[in-house]
């Protein structure tokens, strides 16, 4: 578990989020797939009500494992301290999504692992003793489930899960009990945005017992047309089922966005056209944005480079773009939390522009 | 009450700036008041309302027919962590995983109310998973024995009876010693 001082560096400088790239299935639509598992170390009481030393054991248990996931899954694992890093850097970790706001509330005895690639993150205390997740790129769940699974074998095959043979596996909240498992997707739905669908989609999705919720701005209005698909029961249903379930449904909801973005094409050509370009234009050129301003502008740009409207940029500048507009990023990037809001739309501008002349696209390659 | 800066919607936020000319006390709809923070209504956030609290509720207004069948619930109390019935109706979460033992009988109908279901049929653990793993290799392996009879393939159906009786007996061992373990 040793680590050099870059490779603990890297993932508050570099981006590096691979599970957001491009190459990869259905990805003009699904950016990303999870899967997360809730495991409970028995007799130890849940983290909400463990006493500090409580907490302390669960971390060395933990920790005792670690070698053996590292094993299975061919990854080095790198240990995040809550309680030993600046509060910016925290930010950051939230903001990649690779811990949560639950994780960083209380950061004594709070614990990361974070693999090298990003794609695996195991979380210490958080809800539950043990949160397992594996993401990968594109409509990928069954990959995704395989090695949240693997590590799921590996502790369980030295520690004591708890366990009910009619309750399944127990967890903090009764909403996880069963399967403890929360398989979710990204999705990009600028064209079911657009076209006004979007609310029919999330009042069907609910129906089929799937949860849907903006990943930016309020409950009034989605900022950058992203949402998470996920599914709301945990027991009574095998893993496959409910993954299969939530599949199906994304299957369709995709086939509708394509359609959506379809009779843009065909009945706007010239108003999607210029929305697009000029959107690129601003974020190209800009010398102010805002958070907000860049998530809706990369929207349309991400629609564009999928729909090959634009060809100047390639769709693997969406992490940079993404996570190096956050505040958090910026400021951590900076090293000061003192920023104006002037001096952060500033650099965010600066950011954006690199990220974009840092992933050329076909015809900008072709061009130089 | 409508909003002292639009004018137009209703009011839901009341901030008070202390600044140079004093104390100003305003009321605000929702979209005004995020003009003055950004922090305001970060949907980073965990929202306010979290599933604990409905839990809550549903905790300590359980249908009649679940306090008549459980009447005894209030006075409970969990062994291995000291969480008692009345702290889940007041905080809605639950301390350890015996509890989940302990409180048993109040938890299912709840279960099924968020589920639907209240039986697990998913992963099954090796090393905690009990005699609920054997009894599903039993099941699939009776299954297998039937399919092979139906095929009049009896060589292999004498060697999924046999597989069967081997883990019967693997099971009865172990109930015994859970018993023994619980005497």
């Amino acid at each position: 578990m040793q680590q050099s001082e870059t490779q603990e560096k890297d993932v508050f400088r570099v981006n590096g989020l691979p599970w957001l790239t491009s190459h990869a299935p259905e990805s003009d639509v699904v950016i990303s797939s999870r899967i997360r598992l809730a495991r409970n170390y028995r007799k130890v009481p849940f983290p909400n009500r463990a006493d500090f030393e409580q907490l302390a054991a669960v971390l060395q248990l933990t920790d005792g494992v670690i070698p053996l996931v590292e094993q299975v899954t061919q990854q080095h694992l790198s240990r995040y301290a809550m309680d030993q890093l600046t509060k910016l850097q925290r930010d950051v970790l939230v903001d990649k999504r690779l811990v949560t706001n639950n994780l960083v509330a209380n950061p004594q005895d709070r614990v990361a692992y974070i693999s090298d690639d990003t794609s695996i993150s195991l979380l210490v205390n958080e809800e539950d003793h043990l949160r397992i997740a594996s993401r990968t790129p594109g409509l990928a769940l069954e990959q995704a489930y395989e090695m949240a699974s693997a590590i799921d074998d590996a502790f369980e095959s030295r520690l004591d899960i708890a366990f009910d043979e009619k309750m399944g596996y127990l967890t903090s909240c009764p909403t996880n009990l069963g399967t403890g498992l929360r398989a979710s997707v990204v999705l990009h739905l600028p064209g079911l945005v657009f076209t006004r669908n979007i609310a029919n989609i999330i009042n069907i999705s609910q129906q089929l017992g799937l949860s849907v919720r903006g990943l930016y701005g309020d409950d009034k209005e989605v900022v950058g047309n992203l949402f998470r698909v996920s599914n709301q029961l945990t027991l009574g249903f095998s893993e496959q089922e409910i993954i299969d379930n939530l599949k199906s449904a994304v299957t369709e909801i995709i086939a509708h966005e394509r359609r959506a973005r379809k009779a843009l094409a065909l009945y706007m050509k010239e108003h999607l056209e210029d929305d697009i370009w000029r959107a690129y234009g601003t974020l190209r050129y800009a010398r102010l944005l805002t958070e907000k301003e860049v998530l809706a502008l990369f929207s349309k740009v991400r629609l564009g480079i999928d729909m090959r409207l634009v060809e100047e940029v390639s769709a693997d500048c969406f992490p940079d773009v993404l996570i190096g507009s956050r505040a958090s990023w910026l400021q951590n990037l900076a090293g000061t939390e003192n920023m104006s809001k002037n001096e952060l739309d500033k650099l965010r501008a600066e950011t954006v522009r690199s990220a974009l002349a840092a992933h050329p696209g076909r015809a900008a390659r072709a061009g130089a | 009450m409508l909003c002292d800066d639009c004018g137009k919607k209703e009011a839901v936020v009341h901030i008070v700036q202390i600044g140079p000319n004093g104390r100003v006390e305003k009321n605000l709809c929702e979209d005004c008041a995020q003009k003055y923070g950004s922090t305001m209504f970060d949907h980073q956030q965990e929202s306010p309302m979290s599933v604990n609290d409905f839990l809550k509720g549903v905790f300590s207004n359980p249908p009649q027919k679940a306090r008549e069948e459980a009447p005894q619930g209030a006075e409970l109390v969990c062994p291995n962590c000291g969480m008692s019935y009345r702290d889940f109706q007041q905080t809605g979460k639950i301390g350890c995983s015996v509890c989940y033992d302990t409180f048993r009988a109040q938890l299912e109908p709840l279960l099924r109310r968020v589920h639907g279901s209240s039986v697990h049929s998913g992963k099954i653990p090796h090393r905690t998973g009990g005699r609920l793993e054997t009894k599903h290799e039993i099941e699939v392996l009776r299954a297998a024995l039937k399919e092979s009879v139906e095929k009049e393939a009896y060589e292999q159906a004498a060697e999924y009876r046999d597989q069967i009786r081997a883990l019967e007996r693997k099971l009865l061992q172990q109930e015994g010693e859970e018993r023994h373990a619980a005497e």
